[in-house]
């Protein structure tokens, strides 16, 4: 009973979701929109073909190495400026103009920097995700409640205890909640850097199809790609909530 | 009279930062806790009260002077033997109620059985043993400061410093959480210092109840109220509580209105 309640929201939203993907089919055509069925079947025959899969693997390759530099490095310098008031208080509104700052814009200086090819993409991908991994973990540790260091402190805490049973607990929904957003941003700027100048990956397909005028492939890797970021963000929503369970909602 | 704690001639300065002078907080005041009483210090707000429980607690330094406990130098560090209750919510959110009461103790590395049993005595004694594996969001204001009291008392100090404890909480459970103090103090033989604004409150608990100046603060008198030890909210049924109040009022009601000045200064 209760698994029908927990996916009967999802189920609903799939379901709506593929009507109103064929009502637009109906009104657009199939040279603008290709049926949802069809479009799944062509997913289908790509995933199988052999030139396919190192396409995947360069998106995910170059994905995976974004996200872990936007992640650690986001933390790490976030742990930084949060514990330094100063650099924080010089660093924020940078970083915050920066986060509102279309970056595709910098991608010329980017492939300057880096050349065509995997670093680009992996520096565009971690550009994006790595400054809201920054100012969330900056505002946890800036903002951790100061009585619980002070009940630590009575309980005769060492600085390693303070540390791991004290600042990481407290901070860690935050973060989280940063590392959230910044995997949805990463998987952005990824496939942006992929648009242009690549010679591989999803990107490079979904632009050559955009060229061949190949709408089945063009929606079979937009589905391909919704698919990996639902899952994706659904588990991390997931654990967050489970972060999140002790406070105040 | 065993003297467990004492502070020879302790201020507290605030050094001047960026567009502020330097402020004096704190003293000098000298004082003493004997073994076993129950001392309230009230003052009016701001004189420096919270100062004083963190100058006594090894929390903050004193500028000048010295605090001891139990005949040794506090400096700065917590002492063994000494428990803080602070006013705000501190119970950890992240663990449930058990987990509280268990923190300080898995971090000296007390074995097992000792934990289970003093905490479960801990959360029978502050009536949290129905909420065990709640967590502190799932429990009102009073559960919460009664899982920091517990978490206070597993590790069996003999020393308990409360920092307005009840202060967020509503006049009956004020009421209900002060009787549950004085039983705790009674059957633990603990010697205790509440720091408190609520008048009625302090004379309730209190075998003594220092009064603090303005600031910088320092005490202007000291009240015996000699009551019995075995005592409850019931007491201000006496006819000679109100007695009690009225005097402290008497020695505060100046002070608390040259504070309310120092706000209005301190807030042009």
């Amino acid at each position: 009973m209760t698994a029908v309640r927990t996916l009967r929201g999802p189920l609903l939203l799939t379901a709506s979701l593929l009507v109103a993907w064929q009502l637009l089919h109906q009104w657009a055509g199939d040279t603008a929109l290709t049926a949802p069925l069809p479009t799944l079947e062509h997913l289908w025959t790509m995933i199988g073909q052999k030139r396919f899969v190192p396409h995947v693997t360069e998106t995910g390759l170059a994905f995976l190495q974004a996200l872990a530099i936007a992640w650690i490095a986001g933390v790490g310098v976030g742990v930084l400026l949060g514990g330094h008031r100063l650099s924080g208080e010089v660093a924020e509104p940078i970083l915050v103009g920066l986060y509102s700052l279309p970056k595709i814009t910098l991608y010329p200086v980017i492939l300057l920097l880096f050349g065509l090819g995997m670093p680009a993409k992996v520096a565009f991908g971690a550009l994006h995700g790595i400054i809201p991994v920054v100012l969330f973990t900056m505002s946890a540790v800036r903002n951790v409640n100061r009585t619980y260091l002070r009940a630590g402190r009575s309980m005769r805490l060492t600085p390693m205890q303070m540390a791991w049973r004290i600042l990481i607990p407290a901070t860690l929904p935050e973060i989280f909640s940063g590392l959230r957003i910044g995997f949805s941003l990463t998987l952005l700027g990824t496939m942006l850097g992929e648009l242009f100048a690549s010679q591989r990956g999803l990107g490079f397909l979904l632009m050559t199809a955009i060229d061949l005028n190949d709408v089945a492939t063009i929606l079979a890797i937009a589905v391909l790609i919704s698919l990996f970021a639902v899952v994706a963000n659904t588990i991390l929503l997931a654990i967050d909530r489970r972060l999140r369970r002790g406070s105040a909602a | 009279m065993t003297i467990v704690a004492r502070l020879t001639d302790v201020s507290r300065i605030y050094p001047p930062r960026a567009g502020h002078a330097a402020v004096h907080a704190l003293g000098p005041l000298s004082m003493e806790l004997r073994a076993g009483e129950f001392f309230s210090v009230v003052g009016p707000s701001g004189c420096g009260k919270s100062t004083l429980l963190d100058v006594l607690a090894g929390l903050a330094a004193p500028s000048q002077g010295t605090a001891e406990f139990e005949g040794k130098p506090v400096n700065g560090v917590v002492p063994d033997g000494v428990g803080v209750v602070f006013q705000e919510d501190a119970s950890f959110p992240w663990l449930t109620v058990e987990d509280n009461v268990a923190f300080g103790l898995r971090r000296l590395g007390t074995d097992a059985a000792e934990i289970r049993r003093r905490v479960d005595f801990a959360t029978g004694f502050m009536g949290l043993r129905d909420f065990r594996r709640a967590y502190p969001s799932q429990l009102s204001g009073g559960m919460r400061q009664r899982v920091c009291i517990a978490r206070t008392l597993v590790l069996q100090p003999r020393l308990i410093l409360l920092d307005e404890p009840f202060g967020a909480l509503d006049q009956q459970t004020r009421l209900l959480m002060g009787d549950e103090l004085l039983r705790l103090w009674r059957e633990t033989s603990a010697t205790v210092m509440l720091i408190t604004h609520a008048l009625d409150e302090a004379n309730l608990l209190s075998d003594r109840i220092g009064v603090m100046s303005a600031r910088p603060g320092r005490f202007i008198d000291v009240v015996e109220t000699g009551w019995p030890r075995d005592r409850d909210s019931r007491l201000a049924e006496r006819p000679d509580f109100g007695a009690v109040t009225s005097r402290l009022w008497s020695l505060l009601r100046t002070e608390s209105m040259l504070a309310l000045g120092q706000g209005a200064v301190a807030a042009q």
